[in-house]
């Protein structure tokens, strides 16, 4: 009797718990714009534009010499007016839509040129319209192919930097962001980037490496005089990333709140950690705090960061900092000398290599207390998940390892095709005058 | 007449100046030139891309001065340039036919 009592009352519960969980479903289908999360995306959007234009453009315009200073400006510019239009086209809908039966690989069709926005959310950023999580996607995927270009500066023909960026955009960005974020396999195997140490600087990095090496150093490279022109320029466009990062990391949690919170405060340490870093190394075993040593140090730390922003405890973003400036150093002063490739800008030595670490150490920090990914299960080796450690490294090694070879064979298509490099004579002239003919004065 | 050449540092400059014009100097030209003696040149370094500058930026200071003088002025431009540091410079004396003021037509001693 009261067995079967029981038994009808759990039922009639499951029933309720079954009717309260899909009518919560149905609601978080068709919960409402939020203006407060709208209003951070649409900032978070403009302030990752400046990032690269005018930040990256500047960073690397300061570092060149003189005679190839608007060929290096003009390349960030170049790429976001470019990237705009293929991101639109094809590049969102492929990156974040469903694929269907490919969607492990590669998403789908359905928001070619933008089609099908009116009314839409994405269900990564369910109270923004999808129209503003478009746009802010974008500018993730103008700034990434902007990065690969401080790799082979001084000596890439425009021509060729164009069809480049446009096919890398489409053959290796777009896939990328559809493994991790837009619901391919690395996401499903529990890869964790919150926003873009493996998508963004790991990709960027590797493909600098490659580009490094398969159009190989510049003419005098290692005797002639190459140091950065004005270093004035460097230190403004470092400065606008920096706070241009507030939006790329903190427009990550694709939300106002306390995740975006966690993710500026995490940020900002992480950069200034890194950035004393760099600049007390230098200085112990230089003599001297280079300017140019301590604003690449700041970038570490933002790179290192940015897999980790949404995920770590403060004093954990310290330890990334930390981490991030003495291995940027080593990797962009030392490996790289030993090596002897000519990464001109150092890509792959900062980007390249927060994006091995930062991820990596996801692994190690990411907690269920500043986000639970996990819905109550430990994420990260500090909640006692060793395990994540690994999926992290699964993510570095797939993406590098597709990096690295779709790259390849990109430049050797356009390098059979047309051409990767100016002629030396060009080179040695300057790429301001042969390839644009305009020079500063 | 002499001219007066000194290769000078930089920061000396104003130092210089003044104590010419308190010996009578009336004038001077100045250049900023690059060049290299004892001193040899400056390392600089960035992100471990060691570069050897070989040449170092200097004044050069010229003057012209009546033979009498031209004792003063290269006492003056000595005392004045001196930091007891490699690097400070050197002075060159050497003999001029003749100055004309372009305004006036003087010549000689009268156009300095």
């Amino acid at each position: 009797m009261f067995g079967a009592l029981r038994a009808a009352l759990l039922a009639a519960a499951t029933v309720v718990a079954v009717v309260l969980s899909t009518s919560a479903v149905w609601a978080a289908d068709k919960s409402p714009i939020d203006t407060g999360d709208t209003a951070w995306l649409l900032v978070a959007t403009a302030l990752v534009l400046m990032m690269n234009i005018p930040g990256l453009s500047l960073f690397y315009a300061g570092m060149v010499r003189k005679k190839n200073v608007l060929a290096t400006a003009v390349q960030a510019f170049a790429v976001a007016a470019l990237v705009t239009v293929l991101w639109l086209a094809v590049g969102y809908s492929l990156a974040f839509t469903h694929g269907g039966s490919l969607n492990a690989v590669i998403g789908g069709l359905s928001r070619l040129f933008g089609v099908g926005l009116r009314g839409s959310v994405h269900p990564l950023a369910r109270t923004v319209p999808e129209n503003v999580f478009l746009m802010y996607q974008a500018t993730f995927a103008i700034i990434t192919p902007a990065i690969i270009a401080g790799a082979f500066a001084e000596r890439m023909k425009f021509s060729a930097m164009m069809w480049f960026m446009g096919l890398w955009l489409v053959f290796v960005y777009v896939p990328v962001a559809h493994w991790i974020w837009g619901g391919g396999f690395l996401g499903d195997a529990g890869v964790l980037d919150f926003a873009g140490g493996l998508v963004v600087h790991l990709n960027a990095g590797i493909a600098g490496l490659v580009c490094a090496l398969v159009l190989g150093k510049r003419e005098g490279y290692g005797h002639e005089y190459m140091a950065p022109h004005n270093l004035v320029l460097t230190l403004i466009g470092t400065s606008l990333l920096w706070v241009g990062w507030f939006g790329f990391n903190a427009g990550s949690a694709l939300s106002s709140g306390e995740l975006a919170g966690y993710a500026m405060l995490n940020t900002h340490v992480s950069a200034a950690v890194a950035a004393l870093t760099w600049m007390a190394i230098e200085w112990a075993s230089r003599g001297k705090p280079s300017v140019l040593g301590v604003l690449s140090g700041a970038v570490a730390g933002l790179g290192t960061i940015t897999p980790a922003a949404g995920y770590v405890e403060p004093w954990a973003a310290m330890l990334i900092g930390l981490v991030a400036g003495a291995v940027c150093y080593w990797s962009s002063v030392v490996l790289k000398n030993q090596l002897g490739y000519d990464d001109s800008l150092d890509v792959f030595g900062v980007h390249g290599v927060s994006g091995i670490v930062g991820p990596i150490l996801v692994g190690v920090f990411a907690t269920r207390a500043v986000n639970d990914v996990g819905h109550g299960s430990a994420v990260g080796l500090v909640d006692g998940h060793a395990g994540q450690i690994l999926s992290q490294l699964y993510g570095v090694l797939a993406v590098a390892a597709f990096s690295a070879v779709a790259t390849w064979v990109l430049l050797k298509i356009i390098d059979g095709a047309i051409g990767l490099r100016v002629t030396r004579e060009e080179e040695t002239e300057g790429l301001d005058t042969v390839l644009h003919g305009e020079r500063i004065q | 007449m002499k001219l007066v050449s000194a290769i000078i540092k930089p920061f000396k400059l104003d130092d210089v100046r003044d104590a010419l014009t308190g010996v009578g100097v009336s004038g001077l030209t100045v250049s900023e030139v690059k060049g290299f003696g004892r001193q040899k040149g400056q390392t600089e370094i960035y992100r471990g891309a060691e570069y050897l500058v070989s040449f170092l930026p200097k004044v050069k200071i010229e003057i012209v001065v009546d033979d009498m003088q031209v004792e003063r002025a290269v006492e003056a431009i000595q005392k004045a340039a001196h930091t007891g540091k490699i690097g400070d410079g050197k002075i060159f004396v050497t003999g001029v036919e003749q100055a004309v003021r372009i305004r006036t037509g003087e010549s000689g001693s009268n156009a300095l």
